[in-house]
């Protein structure tokens, strides 16, 4: 009978299968494997993985570690709001606040050095997104993430917010210069 | 026992329609169409807003309409619908009574009530929060309390399907097992329960949190469990629009399942393996370890994959087999040249079946990969993947299902049946316009959710390459003609429900409206295999998915270290 009526044998977990079902089902398995095992051997090989370290905090906590830096690597401002361009050593842990509608400070790293980066907001949900590398990362208010990051190309990148977070989500835009 | 008075045999299908729940079917359907028209005109101002030729709306405008916009169709439009796919799996398809109309009714004005005060809380201005409404960012109290209200009515839906099944077994209104049809409607509201209940869990505190009665709502938790409710709730459509597959394949070419036990099997594996699918949605979240992302996106070995990749051959591999059966057994397509392609039911299903596995299905897998989800996440990649999930798969296929209900449900004559042949492909063709071009412009890193990617007035601006805003522009057109194709989905359909001719109540028509089922595949197909000509199409989907997945490896690999 049809799929619109009950089955016509009545044991039906009895009848045979089709032999392009179990060929099909047998190909699609072991292609879901080779998808799984990508996973952890790209943990072992790959040069992109997500750390697991994050930390719980407060939006004040983590403005006052970002504030110290800032205020022992900034090098020199820029634009009319005299944003703080910091340049931190080689290795060093680096803070990103995330606020209506900022990413603060801008940072000028080397190229091939890598920095401890912490994110969080200090409000709503913001979406880090670094361009033109395509790196995105969720940003919430109360958590710190922790990413080692390893610039691979001299140039000016962006940091766009691509988590909706208000009015001026499309004006929040960011900038980390990466040097020779 | 319901009284037989309460019934009426379509004299078409031999479908035994109980009145009560027919009155339900046809309340919900018809909804369910004003809310895709709504949601669909709102999709339009939003394409043209992300065409940044022509940028249509204002900032809050926009962010507004694109609130409503998903709500509307991602929720009321499918959730109306499903209801009617329910009651028609469970009352006609069981010949069976519905259990308790009066609750039937109670649900569907609790779902009315929802949907039109959830679009007054938005179009308020106040509530511009996105359909996942993230906290803390705060809507309306009125946003939140509607959808609990709509949720509940879905709630109190799904609980008189199984009130129907259990009456149907109880009565002996049929013998066996349930359709295999049901048996995917069944899968569907099983998982709407947990859906609708995850859904509770986290829309309860999140409105006590809005009136103050609460102080707090942890973003992370709200991520965790409103995405048991936002992503699962496309698992009730994927599960409901494979369910409508089995049923044109059967009213269309008379098709049985190749096995019941295989297609039943693959069901099962979506309410075990589809639960935590809101992992994919916090793979780049703080605080959550990788063997835990690893493993709950996957289950060690992709089962729910593997379930719809089953669906996709065993769906089209029946088709072909009822076809050779008929006679089109020559070579390998034979079967496929002759379909009725200009009959919309079954275009409609053929294309959302494609669009779904091509487009939908390996973006999905590929994009909730963990590491692969860094380049990705929450770029307009993301509603690429879902509009060819959604409003190409199952949009398509319940067009298509409507398509057969407007006679066999309505008793009305299609009318413009000459323009819903080409409906399915316009609406097909322009949805996967949509989708392809939101995915290749999410490649190039363009933000989801975002009305000016030119930053106009903002401190600091960022060029993206102009390539991405040639694919803005060519995925606006791809609106425009899928909202073509789309309006004219209800164009037929109402201008048929409220002039078509009408049918008798009694009286044969004639043309035929089901195929006779065809009862053994015997003696068809090439050599020990019956549908040969589906095995190559799925191998075909299977290179390009293989591709493709690691061409986005290549990508991840290009991009800054991070560890």
């Amino acid at each position: 009978m049809s799929t619109l009526a009950p089955p016509s044998e009545r044991l039906w977990w009895k009848e045979p299968i089709e032999k392009v079902e179990i060929l099909w089902i047998a190909i699609a398995l072991s292609w879901g494997i080779v998808m799984f095992i990508m996973m952890p051997y790209w943990h072992v090989v790959g040069k992109q993985n997500l750390s697991n370290e994050a930390y719980k905090t407060t939006p004040e906590a983590f403005q006052k570690k970002a504030q110290a830096m800032v205020d022992k690597y900034t090098v020199r401002t820029e634009g009319e709001r005299q944003f703080p361009v910091v340049r931190p050593p080689a290795g060093s842990d680096i803070y990103m606040v995330a606020r209506l509608w900022d990413w603060w400070p801008i940072f000028e790293l080397e190229n091939g050095k890598s920095y401890r980066l912490h994110l969080s907001s200090m409000d709503w949900q913001h979406g880090f997104s670094l361009q033109p590398a395509n790196i995105n990362l969720q940003v919430l208010p109360g958590y710190e993430m922790v990413v080692t990051i390893t610039p691979n190309k001299a140039g000016e990148y962006s940091v766009v917010c691509n988590e909706y977070c208000g009015i001026g989500h499309h004006k929040m835009v960011g900038k980390i210069y990466v040097k020779e | 026992m319901a009284t037989t008075t309460e019934f009426r045999t379509c004299p078409d299908t031999g479908l035994l329609f109980h009145k009560p729940a027919e009155k339900l079917m046809k309340a919900n359907a018809v909804v369910a169409v004003v809310f895709l028209l709504v949601g669909g005109i709102l999709g339009l101002l939003v394409g043209l807003t992300r065409w940044p030729a022509v940028h249509l709306l204002g900032d809050s405008d926009f962010y507004l309409t694109l609130t409503a916009h998903g709500i509307n169709v991602l929720i009321f439009w499918i959730i109306f619908f499903e209801i009617a796919v329910l009651y028609f799996t469970s009352s006609t398809l069981l010949k069976c009574r519905l259990a308790t109309p009066r609750m039937a009714w109670l649900g569907f004005a609790l779902m009315l009530i929802g949907a039109v005060a959830n679009n007054i809380a938005v179009f308020q201005g106040n509530s511009s929060v996105m359909f996942t409404s993230y906290v803390p960012m705060p809507a309306d109290p009125l946003f939140y309390l509607s959808l609990i209200l709509f949720a509940v009515g879905a709630l109190i839906g799904c609980f008189v399907f199984l009130g129907t099944l259990v009456v149907a077994r109880a009565e002996r209104t049929y013998e066996g097992s349930i359709p295999l049809v049901t048996f995917g409607a069944l899968t569907a509201a099983i998982i709407a329960i947990f859906t609708i209940a995850s859904g509770a869990i986290i829309l309860i505190p999140t409105f006590l949190w809005s009136v103050g009665l609460i102080s707090n709502v942890d973003p992370i938790m709200y991520r965790v469990i409103w995405w048991a409710f936002g992503h699962s709730s496309q698992q009730i459509n994927v599960a409901a629009m494979v369910a409508v597959w089995y049923a044109v394949a059967a009213v269309g070419f008379g098709a049985k399942p190749l096995s019941e036990k295989v297609s039943r099997a693959a069901f099962l594996l979506y309410i075990l393996f589809l639960q935590l699918a809101s992992a994919h949605h916090i793979l780049v979240d703080p605080g959550i370890s990788s063997t835990w992302k690893i493993f709950n996106t996957s289950y060690a070995m992709y089962l729910a994959v593997l379930a719809s990749m089953i669906h996709g051959l065993t769906v089209p591999g029946s088709i072909e087999a009822a076809q050779r059966k008929r006679g089109f057994n020559k070579g390998l397509f034979e079967w496929l040249r002759k379909a009725p392609w200009g009959n919309p039911a079954f275009s409609g299903v053929f294309l959302s079946l494609i669009i779904f596995g091509f487009l939908g299905g390996i973006s999905g897998v590929v994009m909730g990969t963990e590491q692969i989800n860094l380049i990705i996440h929450n770029t307009i990649y993301v509603p690429g993947h879902f509009h060819a999930t959604v409003a190409a798969g199952t949009t398509l296929a319940f067009m298509a299902l409507t398509y057969w209900l407007v006679p066999v449900l309505f008793r009305r004559d299609l009318i413009m049946a000459g323009l819903a042949k080409w409906q399915p492909y316009i609406f097909g063709i322009g949805m996967s316009g949509v989708a392809l071009f939101m995915m290749g412009a999410g490649t190039l890193g363009v933000p989801r959710r975002h009305w000016d990617i030119a930053f106009s007035g903002g401190a600091m601006t960022h060029d993206f390459p102009t390539t991405a805003y040639t694919l803005l522009g060519l995925m606006g057109v791809s609106v425009v003609l899928a909202v073509i194709g789309g309006g004219l989905f209800v164009l037929i359909i109402v201008s048929s429900l409220l002039f078509g001719k009408r049918k008798s109540m009694t009286q044969k028509s004639a043309e035929s409206l089901i195929v006779e089922p065809v009862t053994s595949y015997q003696g068809v197909g090439i050599g020990k295999m019956v549908a040969p000509g589906t095995f190559v199409l799925a191998l075909v989907f299977l290179t390009a998915f293989v591709l493709y997945y690691f061409v986005n490896w290549k990508y991840l690999s290009e991009t800054w270290g991070i560890s």
